[in-house]
C-alpha cells in the first residue's frame, strides 16, 4: 500500500517536557524538526508535576554541590543508577535550570530575588548529613509552569507541531530506524513521517495499574513501539509508588507538602516515619516511605473504616504557608478528598506514580540494544524522559529528579542530533515491506469486525497488575499474575472496536494504546519475577534483601521473552565512584 | 442519574442530536462528571467522543458545557448537578465530533499575543533576579490551562473570534506585560491598541464566572486597558 510521506531531519514523538526541550534545541539550530503529540502539547502529563526540579544552586541553603546531589541520587537509586549518567545530570542541572528561567518559567523566589528552593525526599548536604533544600519550584505547579514555558519557547522558535497525531509504530530497516507511521486523530489520515533521527519522548505507562497518579494518556506508547521493533526495555521491574496519592482518587499530593513540613500519621496519631527512618523521617526516599505506609496498614494501624490508608497532616503549617507554597494541593484536597488541609489531614495511600525503567540509552539519548552481550547503538533512534532509561533513577527515583531528567536529556539528545545531522547522519530508506510491517497493527484494528471490547481487557490488565505487582511482591503472586497476563494477551489479539469512523476516533486510539499497555505490563511482570532480590522500589517478601553478588545489573527484556543483562556503570568521569553501602 | 448528551459524528449524522443516558452512578463509583462520561463510553456506547487526560483539572482537555455553564468534567462533582444533566460541546467553536471542538481559532488568538518571554538584554550566567513582590504579580495569570472555558463563554469572542483576542489570550498577554523580566512591554502594547483586540471586552465577566482555576481574566483585561492609556496607545 502506498502512503503519504513527509520528510524531516528529526521527528520527536511526544510533546511533553523531554520532547519539547529537544525540539527547542533542534528548531533553534535551523534543522527541519517536527513534534508529534497525541494531545495538544500543554496537556502532556509533565503538566501534572507539582513539587519541583532539583539542582545544586544553593540558593536557599547558601551553598550546595552537584557532587552531593549525585551522591543522593546514587544512594536513592539503590546503586542501580549508572554513575556516569547521574554525574552528567547533576552537573548539568544548574545550567539547565538557568536556561528554563531565561525562557520565562515563573519560579518562586527568595527575598534576594534568586530561585526559591525547598526540601525534598532523599536530599542531603555533605554526603548524607543534614536535609538539603535543592528543589526549585513554581509553588506546587512546577510541571505546569515548565511545560507551558517550553511550549511558549517552541512557539518563539517556530517548531512545527503535529498536534493530536498518534504514532503507531517505528519504521525499521535492516540498518536502523527510518521514521514513524502516524495517524491524524481528527481525520484518520495515515502518514509516514520519514526522518534521519526519531526521538521517543512518550512518557510513562502508569495506566497499567488500577490506581495511579498518571493521566489517561500514559500508556507506554514508546515501550510498545520499541518492543515491536525488536529492541529491548530495561529495568521495567522498578515502578515507583508515591507515598501520597489521594485515597480513592489516586490524584497526586506533592512530596513538597512534606518538604514544607507536613508529615504522615497512622490511626493512633503517631508520626510513624520517625520509627522507620529516624534520620530523614517523612523525607526518606519514596520507596522507603511507601513501604512503611503499607506495613502500617497491613499491621492494622491504617486509618478510616477499612483501615486502608494513612493521613497527611499539613494544618500546622498555617494557612499562609499553605496558600503561598501549596495552593494547588489545597484545591485538589478539597475537590478530591473533601477536606481542607488548612483544617484537616488528607487521606493518602501509596499509588503507582513513575517507571524508573524504560528504553536503554546513553547520555546523548541514543537508544541501545544488546547483541552478544555487548551494547549496540540503534541508528536513527533516540529516547528521552520517562520512557528512557539512561539510567539516572536506577531502582528508585528521587523526587524532583524527573523534571530534571526530562530537560537535561531532552537537551542532550537535541544537541547530539544536531551534531549527527551536520556530520552526515543519513536517511535510511525503508523497503515497502518495512512500512507494511509498521502498518500491520493499525490494519488489524481497522479490519477486525467482532471481538471482545478493549475496555474489558484494559480493566482486567489493571486489576492483575494492581493485585500481583504492587508495592510488595512474591514469586507465587507474580507467577499467577504472569499466567493471567499471557491469557489476556491472547484475548487481546482477538479484540475489536465497534467504532470505525475516521473522525476523531478515540476508540481506535485506545485500542492502539492497549497494545502498548499490554507490552509494558508483560515486560514488567517478566523482569519483576526474574529479579530475586529486594532493591529500591522492587520489594519481595520471598527475597527480602538486596543481593549485590547476583543482581547488581540491569536486566533487559525483548518481546520474544529473551532476558539479557547490562553492567551498571560505576565509573564516573570526574569524581570517585560511590561505593556500595547499605542505604538506611 | 440521567444525562442528555450532544451527539454528532460527521459522515454518519446529518445533524446533531441529544442522546439520553441513564447511569447508576453509585454502582459505578462515580463522583465526577468525567467518571460518568467514561462509564458511558466503556459500557454503553464506545463511540462517545471527548478529550480527557489528567482527570485532575490541570491539563485542560475536558472543557465542555454542563447544564448551560462551561467547566471541566473532571472537577465537576455530580452531587451539585441538576437532572437531566445536559452536556454540550464548548459553544462558539466548530464541532469536530460529539464533545470535541476545533480549537484552532482559540490557539491562534493565544499565539497572537506572542506568549513567550522577551528580553533583549544579554542573559546573565545565572538566573535573572525577580523579587517575591514582582513574582507575585504573575499569580492569577500563569496558572491558565488553556481549556477555553472562558473564551467560549464570551459573547464578544463568539461575535469576533478572528479579531478579539478573548479572555484566555488576554490573560496570557497580561502575564507577559507584568513580568518584570520582559523588556518588550511597549512593543506588546502597540499590538493591542486597535478597536478589537482588547477593547471588544465589555466586562460581561462570563470568563470569571466559568474559569475552573478561579482566575480573573476581566481584571487582567482592565490592567491592559490601564496600561494602554498610560502608554498613550
Amino acid at each position: 500500500m502506498s502512503i503519504a510521506t513527509q520528510t524531516f531531519d528529526a521527528i520527536i514523538v511526544g510533546g511533553g517536557g523531554a520532547g519539547m526541550r529537544a525540539s527547542i534545541e533542534l528548531a533553534q539550530s535551523g534543522l527541519n524538526v517536527a513534534v508529534i503529540s497525541k494531545v495538544f502539547p500543554t496537556r502532556s502529563h509533565t503538566v501534572a508535576a507539582q513539587g519541583g526540579i532539583n539542582a545544586a544552586l544553593g540558593n536557599t541553603d547558601g551553598y550546595d554541590d552537584w557532587r552531593w546531589h549525585m551522591y543522593d541520587t546514587v544512594l536513592g537509586s539503590d546503586f542501580m543508577g549508572d554513575q556516569d549518567a547521574i554525574e552528567y545530570m547533576c552537573k548539568e542541572a544548574p545550567q539547565t535550570i538557568y536556561e528554563l528561567e531565561h525562557m520565562g518559567l515563573p519560579f518562586s523566589r527568595n527575598p534576594d530575588g534568586k530561585i526559591y528552593q525547598r526540601a525534598f525526599g532523599g536530599a542531603t548536604r555533605n554526603y548524607g548529613e543534614e536535609q538539603a533544600r535543592r528543589t526549585c519550584c513554581a509553588a506546587d505547579r512546577t510541571g505546569h509552569a515548565m511545560l507551558h514555558a517550553l511550549y511558549q519557547k517552541n512557539l518563539a522558535v517556530k517548531t512545527k507541531f503535529f498536534n493530536e497525531w498518534y504514532a503507531v509504530d517505528l519504521v525499521r530497516t535492516a540498518q536502523g530506524i527510518a521514521g514513524v507511521i502516524a495517524i491524524c486523530i481528527e481525520t484518520g489520515e495515515v502518514v509516514f513521517l520519514k526522518s534521519r533521527a526519531t526521538v521517543l519522548a512518550t512518557g510513562g505507562a502508569g495506566c497499567i495499574f488500577q490506581s495511579t497518579t498518571n493521566a489517561h494518556i500514559n500508556t507506554g506508547d514508546g515501550f510498545g513501539m520499541v518492543l515491536r521493533a525488536g529492541l529491548p526495555l530495561q529495568d521495567m521491574e522498578f515502578w515507583q509508588f508515591h507515598p501520597t496519592g489521594i485515597y480513592g482518587a489516586g490524584v497526586l499530593v506533592t512530596e513538597g507538602s512534606r518538604g514544607e513540613g507536613g508529615y504522615l500519621l497512622n490511626k493512633n496519631g503517631e508520626r510513624y516515619m520517625e520509627r522507620y527512618a529516624p534520620h530523614l523521617k517523612d523525607l526518606a526516599c519514596r520507596d522507603i516511605v511507601s513501604r512503611s505506609s503499607i506495613i502500617e496498614i497491613r499491621e492494622g494501624r491504617g486509618c478510616g473504616p477499612k483501615g486502608d490508608h494513612v493521613l497527611l497532616k499539613l494544618d500546622h503549617l498555617g494557612e499562609a504557608v499553605i496558600n503561598e507554597r501549596l495552593p494547588g494541593i489545597r484545591d485538589l484536597a478539597i475537590t478530591f478528598a473533601g477536606v481542607d488541609p488548612v483544617k484537616d489531614p488528607i487521606p493518602v495511600v501509596p499509588t503507582c506514580h513513575y517507571i524508573m525503567g524504560g528504553i536503554p540509552t546513553d547520555i546523548h539519548g541514543r537508544v541501545l540494544t544488546v547483541q552478544n552481550g555487548a551494547d549496540q547503538i540503534v541508528e536513527g533512534l533516540y529516547a528521552a524522559g520517562e520512557c528512557a532509561c539512561v539510567s539516572v533513577h536506577g531502582a528508585n527515583r528521587l523526587g524532583a529528579n524527573s523534571l530534571l531528567d526530562l530537560v537535561v536529556f531532552g537537551r542532550s539528545a537535541g544537541k547530539h542530533i544536531q551534531t549527527a545531522v551536520r556530520e552526515g547522519l543519513s536517511q535510511l530508506e525503508p523497503m515497502q515491506a518495512d512500512i507494511d510491517a509498521a502498518l500491520a497493527r493499525l490494519n488489524r484494528w481497522n479490519e477486525a469486525s467482532s471481538g471482545e471490547s478493549v475496555d474489558e481487557i484494559r480493566k482486567t490488565l489493571q486489576k492483575i497488575m494492581q493485585d500481583d505487582f504492587g508495592v510488595f511482591r512474591t514469586a507465587d503472586n507474580m507467577q499467577q499474575g504472569f499466567v493471567k497476563l499471557e491469557a489476556l494477551r491472547e484475548r487481546l489479539s482477538h479484540a475489536a472496536i465497534k467504532d470505525k469512523s475516521p473522525h476523531f476516533n478515540t476508540s481506535r486510539i485506545e485500542a492502539l494504546e492497549l497494545d502498548n499497555l499490554m507490552a509494558s505490563a508483560i515486560a514488567t511482570a517478566t523482569l519483576a519475577h526474574k529479579r530475586q532480590e529486594s532493591r529500591g522500589a522492587h520489594a519481595r517478601y520471598d527475597f527480602t534483601e538486596r543481593d549485590d553478588n547476583n543482581w547488581l545489573k540491569h536486566l533487559v527484556y525483548f518481546a520474544d521473552g529473551r532476558i539479557d543483562s547490562r553492567a551498571i556503570n560505576m565509573a564516573p568521569n570526574e569524581v570517585q565512584p560511590i561505593t556500595l553501602r547499605a542505604r538506611d | 442519574m440521567r444525562f442528555s448528551i450532544y451527539r454528532y459524528t460527521p459522515g454518519k449524522d446529518t445533524k446533531p442530536y441529544m442522546q439520553e443516558f441513564n447511569v447508576d452512578i453509585a454502582a459505578h463509583n462515580c463522583n465526577m462528571l468525567l467518571d460518568v462520561l467514561l462509564v458511558i463510553k466503556e459500557t454503553l456506547d464506545d463511540s462517545l467522543t471527548l478529550r480527557r487526560s489528567c482527570r485532575e483539572g490541570v491539563c485542560g482537555s475536558d472543557g465542555m458545557n454542563i447544564n448551560g455553564k462551561n467547566g471541566l468534567a473532571c472537577v465537576t462533582h455530580l452531587s451539585g448537578l441538576k437532572e437531566p444533566v445536559v452536556i454540550r460541546p464548548l459553544p462558539g467553536l466548530p464541532v469536530i465530533r460529539d464533545l470535541v471542538v476545533d480549537m484552532r481559532q482559540f490557539y491562534q488568538q493565544f499565539e497572537r499575543v506572542q506568549p513567550w518571554l522577551q528580553n533583549t538584554d544579554t542573559a546573565p550566567t545565572k538566573e535573572r533576579l525577580q523579587s517575591p513582590e514582582d513574582r507575585a504579580k504573575l499569580d492569577g495569570l500563569y496558572e491558565c490551562i488553556l481549556c477555553a472555558c472562558c473564551s467560549t463563554a464570551c459573547p464578544s469572542f463568539w461575535w469576533n473570534p478572528d479579531k478579539f483576542i478573548g479572555p484566555a489570550g488576554l490573560l496570557q498577554a497580561t502575564r507577559f506585560l507584568v513580568d518584570s523580566r520582559d523588556t518588550e512591554t511597549s512593543a506588546r502594547l502597540a499590538q493591542l491598541g486597535d478597536a478589537f483586540s482588547v477593547y471588544r471586552c465589555h466586562g460581561i465577566m462570563n470568563c470569571v464566572d466559568v474559569c475552573p482555576k478561579g482566575l480573573n481574566p476581566t481584571q487582567a483585561i482592565d490592567k491592559i486597558k490601564h496600561m494602554l492609556i498610560a502608554e498613550g496607545v
